[in-house]
């Protein structure tokens, strides 16, 4: 891996000094260039895994980390790229086992993959409104003041519905029975004695 | 009034071009007996053959990253086991040494040793069900039986092990839930002598059964140039003739001590996948009978790592320290140091990689997920077009696979 002549020839590329392997920041409008160079010149032939990421103290709001790894020299490299205006330049043209990874930061963050040759959600139904892994997403439902009655039965939140509900086969909540086999009999304690 | 019309053969025969008419969408799953699991194939069909396929995946998600960013180290550890639950001994391994790995943990010997083995184990128990399935797949009921046989077996090892058959949770970050029990090696080395006869008579019903031949040689080749380009790993991408195993090539976790050998394919069919998981079948059980030769002895978990792995119990119950150490750990999980790291383990069905960013604490920022099964379904789109309907499970069946880490 020749750190040297990525970051001459790329001048926009930033070395991040990785601790576990190789690390750089990539600008967006180099992406395709800089992946084709490290496959086709220094070996990484093979994309192990591209995911979206929320970044932090960073100006724009999403990221996308590009592992590659070559079956040659047996090393990692790690780029990362800045998803300016929630967008990035899709790399399924030079790796076509991308696609999917693609895909999939889509639907989780909502990352646009330009020239991506099939942008459709991966992992949740089409007409799926929310992008679950932005960190916006609640874990269980949003806290709101007036509550939809059916959820605050069942889970005692004041809570609207977690943004999963009403999908294709999600199951609804059905209501606990006094009967409900628990492994805890938590009806009676040390001042209120079992009936 | 009822209308009839007598259609003869050779009316049929005249209207044939008329007949041949628009190719037919058929939908293969979400539950069907050869999609192993939760996997919808939308598949086109003129006459037989497929022209186009689409996996429609994401039945099984659970949002596995989401729940990792909400939770300690620790406590995610039950999750990993639920992605390739064929071998969830082996996820086990992948997840704790990366985050190991951030936090820049030396691990003992014997910790180490265990841990191979149980990585071994649980590949074992993966390719004998793969390769048990894939050939009740193409129509070979008995194989099944055999290799199901040998995996009770090992689900007694891993009780007696871990405490659960199945969802093991045997790791922790800096080492083991506990160390291995009294008279287990010696359990383990009988079971190699009865998996080495299986793995036999598993080859004399299927390496040479001409049934079995017919419906995978020649089938969904995936030349090496493919294998790359679509980032398969594990015994897909040796198959198509490409030398790379991780094991080997990015040793882990003490794998350079061990004597083994890495089969690859020279075609890259159904068939050399099925002949490379054979293979390595019989290269861990090699494995595992040098690692119980030279089981070290020693502490079994990470001992200087007083802020990541717990201490003690009959420690906890006598000593300040270890009380306030328990009680730290438990609360506020593991510290590990900011920063980043990608890991990826040889595992049964391919490389599982974790990536994993850090803020420092107990909780990670991010956690990914790279399900070694989800690559290789991406390559369904480009392999299965041009075959028959029947031999899209016989595909399937050699891809090897499991929704669980697919959808994750």
């Amino acid at each position: 891996m020749d750190a040297a002549a990525l970051t001459s020839r790329f001048p926009a590329t930033q070395d991040l000094a990785g601790k576990d392997m190789p690390t750089y920041r990539v600008a967006g409008s180099d992406l395709l260039a800089v992946v084709s160079a490290l496959r086709d010149e220094q070996g990484f032939d093979l994309l192990a895994d591209l995911c979206g990421l929320e970044l932090q103290g960073r100006p724009v709001r999403f990221g996308v980390v590009i592992h590659l790894l070559s079956t040659t020299h047996k090393e990692y490299v790690r780029l990362h790229v800045d998803a300016v205006n929630d967008r990035v330049p899709s790399v399924s043209s030079l790796h076509p086992g991308a696609n999917w990874h693609e895909r999939e930061a889509f639907d989780m963050f909502g990352i646009v993959f330009e020239g991506h040759p099939d942008p459709r959600r991966i992992l949740m139904w089409d007409s799926y409104p929310y992008h679950p892994l932005r960190k916006d997403f609640p874990l269980a439902g949003i806290e709101v003041p007036f509550p939809a009655a059916d959820v605050a039965e069942v889970t005692g939140q004041k809570v609207e519905p977690a943004p999963m509900m009403g999908g294709p086969f999600v199951s609804h909540g059905g209501k606990l029975s006094e009967g409900e086999p628990s492994a805890l009999d938590q009806s009676w304690t040390e001042e209120k004695p079992k009936a | 009034m009822k209308i009839t019309k007598e259609i003869s053969i050779g009316d049929v025969a005249a209207r044939s071009e008329e007949l041949r008419g628009e190719n037919m969408t058929l939908n293969m799953g979400p539950s069907h007996p050869a999609t192993h699991g939760v996997l919808r194939l939308s598949l086109e069909l003129d006459g037989d053959k497929v022209v186009k396929c689409d996996p429609v995946i994401g039945y099984l998600h659970r949002g596995d990253e989401k729940i990792a960013e909400n939770m300690t180290y620790n406590q995610f550890v039950p999750y990993t086991d639920r992605l390739d639950y064929l071998a969830p001994l082996a996820n086990n391994v992948a997840y704790a040494i990366a985050v190991e790995k951030l936090a820049g943990l030396k691990l003992p010997a014997r910790c180490e040793a265990i841990r191979v083995l149980t990585c071994e184990m649980a590949r074992i128990s993966s390719h004998l069900l793969g390769i048990g399935v894939y050939a009740m797949d193409t129509g070979a009921w008995t194989v099944f039986m055999y290799t199901f046989n040998e995996r009770e077996k090992l689900y007694t090892l891993f009780e007696e092990l871990t405490g659960a058959r199945f969802t093991t949770s045997y790791t922790r970050i800096g080492g083991v839930t506990r160390d291995i029990p009294d008279g287990w090696l010696p359990k383990v080395s009988a079971f190699c002598d009865g998996v080495e006869r299986t793995i036999d008579e598993v080859d004399k019903l299927l390496t040479r059964n001409g049934i079995f031949l017919e419906r995978t040689e020649g089938i969904a080749t995936i030349s090496k140039e493919m294998a790359l380009a679509y980032g398969l790993t594990g015994p897909n991408l040796r198959a198509s003739g490409v030398p790379f195993d991780l094991r080997k090539d990015k040793p882990y976790s003490g794998y350079e001590q061990y004597d083994f050998d890495v089969p690859v394919g020279v075609k890259g069919d159904c068939f050399d996948r099925y002949l490379v998981r054979m293979e390595e079948l019989r290269q861990s059980v090699r494995i595992i009978r040098q690692v119980v030769k030279t089981m070290p002895g020693g502490a079994w978990y990470a001992e200087d790592a007083k802020k990541i792995f717990l201490p003690p119990k009959a420690k906890v119950m006598t000593k300040m320290e270890e009380l306030i150490q328990n009680f730290m750990l438990v609360t506020e999980g593991p510290q590990i140091p900011a920063g980043e790291v990608y890991f990826e383990a040889e595992n049964p069905k391919g490389a599982l990689g974790f990536y994993v960013v850090s803020n420092g604490g107990g909780v990670p920022y991010r956690l990914r997920i790279r399900g070694p099964s989800f690559v290789s379904l991406s390559i369904l789109p480009a392999i299965v077009p041009g075959n028959f309907l029947t031999d899209v499970a016989s595909i399937l069946g050699s891809l090897d696979f499991v929704m669980g880490e697919c959808d994750r």
